[in-house]
């Protein structure tokens, strides 16, 4: 993958080596610093955070307190969210793969009408915008009486014609058709010849597909704000803006029993993204290729 | 079992799928394999468009309306600014990202060390992990000056309170900011991707021919990326037009003091959620929906870089 040596242009001149690196720490402080205060204010009271210096950690007992704080808020209201946000993401995630892994098999593969019609709008619609079917998506599920419920949020985000394509490209250029065409020899049916041979061999790409509809469907806010009326059914990240909407710091009106404080707040951010920041560094290497592999098909 | 059938298979699917089986044909079988993508396709893809379509043109009664929803929201005294304040901060948007991603790519790219080199992407692309709600959460903190890690720095600017941090004015460049922190990661590694695929040879031709590093990046590689910056540029392009989550949040924060119809987005969710016109907000979505639509066709039809066959 990566040519050593000679072949990468290293810096020539001292003024453009300084230049480079200035320009290289200055963006890795923009990107990391943000992160690092974050974990860090999760451990501290709101006290010390606004006082104490940035980069100072707090204590565990503040990370405990914070802790008590938010998951006590409403009566435990941010486990439900979670729990919602989980259910929602695997529901999606897994009808997008028994949906999506077979189309981008079939399209990449065999011949059929409208495959071309199908490959077209795959392609049109992945360049759509998340957001801009949201509005028309809850008219036509409010027609059907489902704007509330679960499946309101799940059907749409299981509709994912990236892991389509991504499938499909995986198959149109890495799968040798003798190989199946050996495994119809012998006797396999056409779902064998997927689910025995194919299948199996594209384990790697299952993988990836999962892992981006995860991350897409966790980290939804327009679709679930839209679709889901009352706070039981939230996700985490819509239910973020009830606690921001209960944080004295940011809305002085909300000042009451249930105010949250600015750490019990950043440890919320953090306890929002936790799964997906956990996946992201156990398979950086992983979704680099993939992101790669979706990007450069050559 | 033949060998007339082993030696086939390189050619045409269509025809030896179909004879392979005798009982059912491969064609029915492909048809199962993509049925229920394709009802989902229909289902929030073509269905969801064509109803915006409808809706739009149509008043409160399902009565043809012509231009009429149009002509109400254009009209709208909140039109033209949400459009003023999405278009400035797609501006500031893709120009930062365009610019500093290659830079930062192919800075990335010329260091040898392998560790340094990754470790670097991985900081880039880490802050992705964090989109939506939570990524605009986190930069309420870091412009409230008052907790922020770089507090001293917004007062160095004059901006002693969030409040004057989150002027109007300010607003397209702090989206701007937001955005970029949180996607700019993805599209480094793509680019990154990208400049590995340049083959070393050309560059080695290069340099024997006297090209500097500035040379090499600004005549070859930034040729050879232009593919993937044009593809980056209309992604954001058409992402960008969307814009909801931030202002959303930040009208929530700043107790109205921004605005709660500050993007189109959220002016079509005024529409349909406030005042109970879902036409005037079919109206706007499909605005939307056009031009992402538009710019993805010409991507597409253009870029060349899906083919499809």
């Amino acid at each position: 993958m990566r040519t050593p040596g000679t072949s990468r242009p290293g810096f020539g001149g001292w003024s453009t080596r300084t230049i480079a690196s200035v320009f290289v720490v200055f963006f890795v402080l923009f990107f990391g610093i943000p992160i690092v205060w974050l974990l860090l204010a999760t451990t501290k009271s709101a006290r010390e955070l606004t006082t104490g210096s940035p980069f100072a950690a707090g204590s565990l007992g503040g990370l405990r307190a914070n802790g008590e704080q938010l998951f006590g808020f409403q009566d435990g209201a941010v486990i439900a969210w979670i729990g919602n946000s989980a259910l929602y993401a695997a529901g999606a995630l897994v009808i997008a793969l028994i949906a999506g892994i077979p189309a981008g098999y079939a399209l990449a593969l065999t011949r059929f009408r409208f495959r071309r019609l199908l490959l077209v709008l795959t392609l049109i619609v992945m360049l759509i915008p998340n957001t801009a079917l949201v509005l028309p998506i809850f008219l036509e599920l409010s027609e059907v009486g489902l704007i509330g419920s679960p499946l309101s949020v799940i059907l749409p985000m299981s509709f994912f014609p990236f892991g389509v394509y991504l499938t499909y490209i995986y198959f149109s250029t890495s799968i040798s058709r003798d190989l199946l065409a050996a495994a119809r020899i012998d006797g396999c049916h056409e779902f064998q010849v997927f689910s025995k041979v194919a299948l199996p061999l594209a384990a790697p790409i299952v993988a990836l597909v999962a892992f981006f509809s995860f991350v897409q469907s966790w980290n939804n806010f327009f679709l679930p704000f839209v679709m889901l009326p009352a706070s039981e059914g939230y996700p985490i990240q819509v239910g973020l803006t009830s606690l921001l909407a209960s944080t004295p710091a940011f809305n002085p009106s909300s000042a009451g029993t249930q105010s949250v404080q600015l750490p019990t707040l950043a440890l919320a951010t953090v306890v929002s993204v936790l799964p997906v920041l956990i996946v992201f560094l156990f398979a950086q290497r992983f979704l680099v290729a993939g992101l790669t592999a979706g990007g450069t098909k050559e | 079992m033949t060998t007339t059938e082993a030696a086939r298979p390189a050619v045409g699917t269509r025809r030896w799928a179909g004879r392979a089986h005798p009982g059912g044909s491969g064609s029915a079988m492909s048809y199962g394999f993509v049925a229920l993508y394709a009802a989902l396709t229909v289902a929030f893809g073509v269905l969801p468009a064509g109803y915006a379509f409808y809706l739009a043109f149509t008043d409160a009664d399902g009565a043809f309306a012509g231009l009429a929803n149009f002509a109400k929201v254009t009209g709208d005294f909140r039109f033209l600014p949400a459009a003023g304040h999405v278009a400035l901060y797609l501006v500031i948007w893709l120009v930062a990202l365009l610019v500093l991603v290659t830079a930062l790519a192919i800075v990335v790219h010329t260091i040898r060390l392998r560790r340094v080199s990754s470790g670097l992407r991985l900081i880039f692309y880490l802050p992705g992990a964090l989109a939506g709600a939570s990524s605009v959460l986190l930069w309420l903190f870091l412009l409230d000056p008052t907790a922020s890690p770089i507090g001293a720095l917004l007062r160095l600017f004059g901006l002693a309170s969030f409040v004057q941090v989150i002027v109007p004015g300010n607003l397209p460049p702090v989206f701007a900011v937001i955005a970029f922190w949180t996607g700019a990661g993805g599209w480094i590694v793509i680019m990154y991707g990208a400049l590995n695929n340049i083959s070393a040879e050309v560059i080695e031709a290069a340099r024997i021919d006297g090209a500097g590093r500035w040379q090499i990046a600004w005549r070859i590689q930034l040729p050879l990326l232009r593919k993937w910056i044009s593809y980056m540029a209309i992604m954001s392009l058409a992402a960008g037009t969307q814009l909801f989550v931030e202002p959303q949040l930040l009208s929530q924060a700043s107790n109205a003091i921004v605005p709660n119809d500050y993007s189109l987005n959220q002016l079509a969710y005024q529409y349909a959620f406030q005042q109970n016109d879902f036409n005037g907000a079919a109206a706007i979505s499909l605005i939307l929906l056009v031009i992402a639509l538009a710019l993805s066709a010409v991507f597409v039809l253009r870029g060349g870089l899906f083919e499809t066959d």
